[in-house]
């Protein structure tokens, strides 16, 4: 009998015994949730308060919002879309090539499937912590007070996911951490400088501007900003969609490429 | 009842290599199986084939009664695994290794926390239940990856060299549970280069080179079917000599690594007669083992 050759593409299959991947994560997160609360927001933090009143006090009002409030929503999207992508870079790798903690799961009734959908889950969920930790600190400010803002609690979930996914392409064929560079200089960075972190993208040459709407954090601020000035976000589903999409495809790409380099 | 394990004409190739040829064996319930083979013979990538971690090219694998690789999800719920490298988890501490493996198999926790205190105790690690990993030494972490393995009560249990870089009192403690385990009626399959090891533990062997099962049997079978029945060891100056002149016309086999000349035969005496004679010559006459019969059916170069 003839077996056919695994194909690294084939559709995942999941286990519901993930969950317990996921849960594994969590168990480590909380022995070290301080310091890693704290080391997650000091970055974002120092760029939304240092430019946001630094800057701001110089700076027009951007459509009738405070700069420090525009500011506010970029970082929160900012700071989902770094704490993902960390998560599922270094942590990652630290998992599946340094620890062997991915093999030790792949010898139990859990296949490689599983442990990268658990993998951008937590990421996800290490995204929604960051966001949600940010937006704790725009209501201390009083930088905003609409119960809209809740909202960007699910939305830092999905961009995590979507951030997430990406980095475990990247994951799936790094040789060493310090391949993840590249991805910081020529992914994570104009990312950050053409989606609205910082400005309006319509500040933008309409080239730039035609790219920038093609990036998955431009839609995530897009969700984000206005529901930190109390309104009800244009085109929803426009931009959940391309998040899911971005989502979806990473995933695949990831967890084909991870079986081509693990299941061998 | 069906074997737990059977495998029929496995065969897997990376690149132009073929690294496993055309491998069959059943495991019976209860019993002891090796695979025995020099580095790079393919037991690892056998092992790795019958947990489902890659496909083989051809052939098919039964395990637990269910198709591998397509089911080999749910087959590995009735397995442990002890790998070669150890694979602890370096963020947990003894206990809570033994929970978040359990919980991969979807043990609750009650039943897993239930458990531990026994495998604590069988792996001799009652006193380290909240020890982190880093505080144990290489034969601790090896017993804690032993007890994780059996954190599912399997009915099979895989083991990927399990006492390599072990000191001999440590190696001793495993091979104490081992048998242990085969007492209580699991079925054992075991990779290893030790042939001390493979003599103690299995009821049944196959040695494995380039890729292929040279010999099976039982470790008394393997030696009485390929090999002669005494060897006699001849080292220092001059041995290598003696072993051109004398050794080779009166053993049925005389070989010779280095300075040592090994005669194997079925008729010492003679051999030994000369040896006395002589008075200049150290030798060992022994019975032979399976290390012999191993360096007879896979040679003595090395393999890198």
């Amino acid at each position: 009998m003839r077996i056919p050759r695994r194909r690294d593409w084939r559709p995942p299959r999941i286990s519901i015994r993930f969950v317990h991947v996921w849960r594994r994560n969590l168990l480590v997160w909380r022995k070290l949730a301080i310091t890693s609360v704290l080391g997650n927001l000091a970055d974002p933090m120092m760029y939304m308060l240092g430019l946001g009143f630094g800057l701001g006090a110089l700076m027009p009002e951007i459509n009738g919002t405070r700069y420090i409030v525009f500011l506010a929503a970029g970082t929160v999207a900012y700071s989902t879309m770094n704490s993902a992508t960390f998560e599922a870079l270094y942590s990652a790798f630290s998992r599946m090539q340094i620890q062997k903690t991915w093999e030790a799961i792949m010898i139990a009734p859990l296949d490689l499937d599983d442990v990268v959908l658990a993998e951008a889950l937590w990421a996800a969920t290490k995204a929604t912590l960051s966001g949600s930790a940010i937006l704790v600190i725009i209501w201390v400010l009083g930088l905003s007070h609409s119960p809209l803002t809740l909202w960007i609690i699910p939305i830092a979930f999905l961009a995590g996911l979507t951030f997430g996914c990406l980095a475990l392409v990247m994951n799936a064929i790094s040789p060493s951490y310090d391949f993840f560079l590249y991805y910081f200089t020529l992914v994570m960075t104009p990312m950050t400088l053409l989606c609205g972190v910082f400005f309006p993208v319509d500040q933008l040459p309409v080239a730039m501007r035609a790219v920038a709407e093609f990036l998955p954090l431009y839609h995530a601020i897009a969700l984000v900003r206005p529901l930190l000035s109390g309104m009800v976000p244009d085109a929803i589903p426009l931009h959940v969609a391309v998040l899911l999409v971005y989502a979806a495809a990473g995933f695949y790409v990831a967890l084909a490429l991870t079986r081509r380099r693990l299941l061998v | 009842m069906s074997a737990l394990l059977d495998i029929r004409d496995l065969r897997k190739s990376y690149g132009s290599t073929e690294v496993v040829r055309g491998i069959s064996l059943a495991l019976e319930r209860g019993e002891c199986y090796g695979l025995l083979g020099p580095n790079g013979a393919g037991k690892t990538t056998t092992l790795r084939l019958c947990l489902g971690l890659t496909d083989p090219d051809a052939g098919s694998i039964t395990l637990a009664g269910l198709p591998v690789p397509r089911a080999a999800r749910e087959a590995r719920l009735r397995l442990g695994v002890v790998p070669q490298m150890d694979s602890l988890d370096p963020d947990f501490t003894v206990t809570e290794n033994l929970v978040v493996y359990g919980r991969y198999f979807g043990l609750a926790d009650r039943t897993i926390r239930a458990r531990v205190p026994e495998l604590l105790e069988f792996a001799g690690l009652g006193n380290k239940a909240h020890a982190p990993i880093q505080a144990l030494s290489g034969g601790m972490k090896r017993r804690l990856s032993l007890a994780r393995a059996l954190v599912n009560d399997p009915d099979i249990v895989f083991l990927d060299e399990p006492t390599t870089g072990l000191d001999p009192q440590a190696r001793h403690l495993i091979w104490e549970r081992l048998k242990q385990l085969l007492g209580q009626g699991k079925t054992l399959l075991l990779t290893t280069h030790f042939m001390d090891e493979a003599e103690r533990l299995c009821d049944r062997l196959s040695v494995m080179d380039a890729g292929r099962i040279v010999a099976s049997g039982s470790p008394r079978e393997l030696i009485d079917d390929h090999i002669e029945p005494e060897v006699i060891e001849v080292y220092g100056d001059g041995a290598a000599e003696w072993g051109e002149e004398i050794g080779r016309r009166l053993s049925e086999r005389c070989e010779r690594t280095g300075e040592t000349v090994f005669c194997y035969t079925r008729a010492a005496r003679p051999l030994m007669q000369d040896l006395e004679a002589r008075g200049d010559l150290k030798y060992l006459h022994r019975p032979a083992n399976l290390e012999d019969v191993f360096l007879k059916l896979t040679g003595r170069d090395l393999r890198d």
